[in-house]
């Protein structure tokens, strides 16, 4: 549509995105052009949290930045939690504690999760409430993902 | 000895993990809207933005011309038949010469990219003539208001007069009720690949259903082709909820592959989302109870009228939901009900979990909260004592031979604990209004509310929804086949601890859920765990017996004698015994079986006849905060126990009723589709509000356990009971709270304070 041209750093890696329009989210350059399906789309307003990653560490909605915008920042997405192909302790919980069904929010609550964790290694349960309630999920009510947030920082807590 | 340091077998009535769980924390899943292929095109509706108006001109000149765009097609390039529908074939695949809701599909487009998709359609231009939209489902029933279908407004009219329609009581109560249109809202929106075939008489279309073989069969007859030529594969799922039983963008996104001889994807954004895919009924419920000074129901009268919007999609099966369950879970020998279905040119209605006894059951709970007041009884009270047992009848006549425990479920229910009072110094996210700080704890009223309710599983009426597996054992590894559609409740979790149980296996790999094997029917109406179980189950059984028989030629034992114990065959009588993974490294053994559940009737005009299956029951507390001042609510606690014949996998089944809860609450407090003439005021997730996190009530679940026998597992459904009765319960919360009567949900602000 257009010859765009720009560099993208996503997961540690430098990425060319070509034959772009400039109009492009950052969700759809990630999704589209970069061959990364991991974060999800399912509001295009930044209410349901589906497609959050991290801008510089932060985590934020992609369908809600302007891809070029997010040159000379450090990305980070669901695919570069774990680089080995194992799964963190968040997904791990995820999967023991049944807070995965359709799985369609699941990516966007690990990082945001993972972040609330980052800052708050013991959270309240009010805390753990704010910290997703950006993130919309319409299967599980909630209650097995609070199941698994609780479960992460008790086994954070008890070294094996 | 055995080990007994052996690792959990993941059999079941375990809380055995997901199969696709690793895949979906991962972000490697591939939903529908994942799927891509190399020289692929991107496909587009155009929606109409009119409820009601003639098409007197589509100019696609425009749009043809746009450097990217690859053809733009309307109802003229339509190859079979013009209209589709799950019951009747009322529904245009695209607009003809009329537009009868807004958002209805007129043209279709293919472009390199979906911002060049919306620049052209942008660029069609539809002369419409504009009319004036049938709004009022009211007004539909008139013989004097003009059809905006050829076969008229009333898609469905139901009577049923059971026992005596005289009887009266000496206490009456009676009410109005509204149930406002809610969305399924899966987070997925509606997304396909079509991939047309070499030679152009075949087609391969990855999609997200409900139903892959009656897709099928619909895009067949539209696409002018037979169904074998059709190949429809399951793309991962977002959420379903009753949303994908209709098709949506299929026939599309064929129609696009076929004439541009390219891959197409189609995804709807979540507005477009919002008019692509039916809706709950919004529903108007009359009801007079008549009991005796006890307390105990004598006859029920009833009036449903249901706004099944510009289509037909599954209305007169939702009706007969509706009219059928409207006693509830309690007994009732006298009865007098109408019921309608009608057309209007609101957003098409059809299947949303629940499937009519959502509105139903609203409509009981209330008025059972109604005789409790007239009588002085406590709600709970009220309940025990009208509470449907095993061997009553319903309305219709049928007997209910399904288990149940309504009365279990009331008591059960009651001995959770309330949650402790709001504390004074309640921190502000516990509050109604929340970070808003709007409330204060001293301005705060709790009420407790309950609901119990009753849900047919399985189709009705007639309907003979079998499904269909395929089993394959060879070297201690099973395979499963069928065509059932993985929505994220879990059914390819049951189908491997169905295997591991009947087999002795642990290793049960899953093939690719398509249409090269028989159907399983929809995974609606709570149906897959007994119907696609079944077959699971039926098929491994004839593997075992064929296996026992190999195991048995082989070492000179009766295959009768052999039992399967762990991952063990054993003689049952002597000490042979052989793992299952040497005793099958030699064969393959493939079987397929199908499941039909017993068969049922019509009803007759009188609404009499075994028209369902067979029930689930679940009963609700809620505990609701509420500032009666700013109208503001928060449910604080739902107490549950719900009947699931067998837990096949407890994790899942509360997964099933925490999440139908969450939906049930949205329903109760702030989720509804709010149409004006004809229009959708609030298509998005900012307008059209859903439960977060904050807004996640505690839930206590408790489970009766009482294997059903009809059932192939013991298990019922568990999916729909849990979104049903919980409504009324947070409703009734509210009310006594508020201390007024309140006929509607969801109930707004404006409905506690002005």
């Amino acid at each position: 549509m257009s010859n765009e041209f720009y560099q993208l750093k996503v997961n540690g890696v430098e990425h060319h995105v070509r034959d772009s329009w400039i109009g492009e989210s950052l969700l759809y350059v990630l999704r589209e052009r970069l061959g990364l399906p991991g974060s999800k789309g399912a509001c295009e307003q930044g209410e349901c949290g589906s497609c959050t990653v991290y801008i510089d560490s932060k985590p934020v909605c992609s369908c809600l930045v302007l891809a070029a915008s997010a040159q000379d920042s450090d990305i980070a997405t669901i695919e570069g939690l774990q680089d080995d192909g194992s799964l963190t302790d968040v997904q791990q919980a995820f999967i023991d504690c049944g807070a995965v069904q359709c799985g369609f929010c699941t990516p966007g609550l690990v990082m945001s999760i993972h972040h609330l964790l980052d800052t708050h290694p013991t959270p309240s349960p009010q805390q753990i409430k704010e910290s997703i309630s950006g993130n919309i999920c319409r299967c599980t009510g909630y209650g097995r993902i609070f199941d698994a947030v609780e479960t992460v920082v008790h086994r954070r807590g008890t070294p094996e | 000895m055995k080990d007994v340091l052996t690792q959990e077998r993941f059999v079941l009535g375990t809380n055995a993990p997901r199969p696709d769980g690793a895949a979906k924390v991962k972000g490697e899943f591939a939903f529908s809207s994942d799927m891509w292929a190399d020289n692929m095109l991107w496909g587009a509706t155009l929606r109409s933005p009119h409820p009601y108006a003639a098409i007197v001109k589509i100019d696609t000149s425009l749009a043809e011309q746009l450097p990217g765009v690859f053809c733009v097609l309307t109802a003229q390039d339509v190859p079979g038949d013009l209209t589709y529908g799950l019951i009747s074939c009322d529904q245009p695949v695209l607009a003809d010469s009329v537009v009868r809701y807004m958002g209805e599909p007129v043209a279709i487009i293919a472009a390199d990219h979906p911002e060049t998709c919306r620049r052209a359609l942008e660029l069609i231009s539809v002369t419409y003539d504009v009319k004036t939209p049938l709004v009022d489902p009211e007004e539909a029933l008139l013989e004097t208001t003009a059809p905006i279908h050829p076969d008229g407004n009333v898609i469905r009219h139901q009577r049923i007069v059971h026992g005596n329609p005289e009887v009266t009581g000496d206490i009456v109560v009676e009410g109005l009720y509204d149930i406002g249109m809610q969305d399924q809202a899966f987070l997925g929106t509606e997304a396909a690949l079509a991939i047309p075939g070499a030679g152009g008489d075949s087609i391969e279309i990855h999609v997200a259903t409900q139903w892959l073989h009656e897709d099928q069969k619909q895009i067949a007859a539209c696409l002018n082709m037979q169904p074998e030529q059709i190949h429809l594969v399951l793309g991962g799922v977002g959420g379903a909820f009753g949303a994908r039983e209709d098709i949506s963008l299929q026939v599309h996104a064929a129609l696009l592959a076929l004439r541009t001889k390219r891959p197409i994807k189609m995804q709807y954004g979540r507005e477009e989302s919002f008019f692509g895919h039916v809706h709950r009924h919004p529903a108007k419920i009359w009801m007079r109870h008549h009991a005796d000074t006890d307390g105990i129901i004598q006859k029920i009268e009833a009036r449903f009228l249901f706004d099944g919007g510009a289509y037909a999609s599954t209305s007169s099966a939702v009706l007969i939901n509706g009219v059928t369950h409207a006693q509830g879970p309690y007994r009732c020998d006298n009865a007098v009900v109408d019921g309608y279905a009608v057309r209007t040119n609101n957003p098409p209605c059809g299947a949303m979990r629940g499937f009519g006894v959502v509105q139903a059951c609203f409509a009981h709970e209330s008025q059972m909260d109604k005789i409790a007041d007239a009588t002085q009884l406590d709600p709970a009270e009220v309940r025990l004592r009208n509470a449907m047992q095993r061997g009553d009848r319903l309305i219709t006549g049928q007997v209910v031979e399904s288990v149940a425990p309504v009365r279990e479920l009331i008591e059960q229910t009651q001995h959770i604990p309330l949650p402790a009072p709001l504390a004074h110094d309640a921190d502000v996210l516990d509050l109604p209004g929340g970070s808003g700080l709007a409330s204060a704890p001293q301005h705060i009223k709790r009420g407790v509310g309950w609901g119990v309710s009753i849900k047919n599983i399985m189709y009705s009426e007639g309907f003979d929804d079998y499904s269909t597996a395929r089993c394959t054992l060879s070297q201690g590894q099973a395979t499963l086949k069928f065509a059932t559609s993985e929505v994220g409740q879990g059914f390819v979790t049951i189908a491997q601890q169905i295997a591991r149980s009947i087999l002795g296996v642990d290793d049960v790999a899953l093939d690719t859920i398509d249409t090269k094997i028989g159907s399983a029917g929809s995974t609606s109406a709570s149906r897959q765990t007994w119907m696609s179980g079944g077959a699971v189950d039926g098929a491994c059984r004839l593997v075992r017996e064929r296996l026992f028989e190999h195991v048995g030629r082989q070492h000179g034992i009766d295959p009768l004698r052999l039992v399967v114990e762990d991952n063990e065959i054993v003689d049952s009588l002597g000490d042979f015994r052989i793992s299952v993974a040497d005793a099958s490294h030699d064969v393959v053994i493939s079987e397929e079986f199908e499941h039909h559940h017993r068969p049922t009737e019509e009803l007759d005009e009188n609404g009499q006849g075994n028209c369902h299956v067979a029930f689930a029951f679940v009963a609700h507390r809620a505990v609701v905060d509420v500032d009666v001042d700013l109208g503001l609510v928060k449910v604080i606690q739902i107490a549950t126990t719900q009947d699931v014949g067998r837990a096949l996998n407890p994790l899942s089944v509360i997964g099933q009723i925490e999440g139908g809860i969450a939906q049930g609450l949205g329903l109760a407090v702030m989720e509804e589709i709010v149409v004006k003439e004809g229009r959708v005021m609030n298509p998005s997730f900012t307008d059209y509000l859903l439960p977060t996190a904050l807004d996640a009530p505690e839930v206590i679940a408790r489970l009766v356990e009482e294997p059903d026998p009809q059932a192939p597992l013991g298990a019922k459904g568990v999916g729909e009971p849990p979104c049903i009765s919980v409504t009324p319960a947070i409703v009734a919360a509210i009310r006594q709270a508020v201390g007024r009567d309140i006929p509607r949900c969801p109930v707004r602000p404006q409905d506690i304070c002005l």
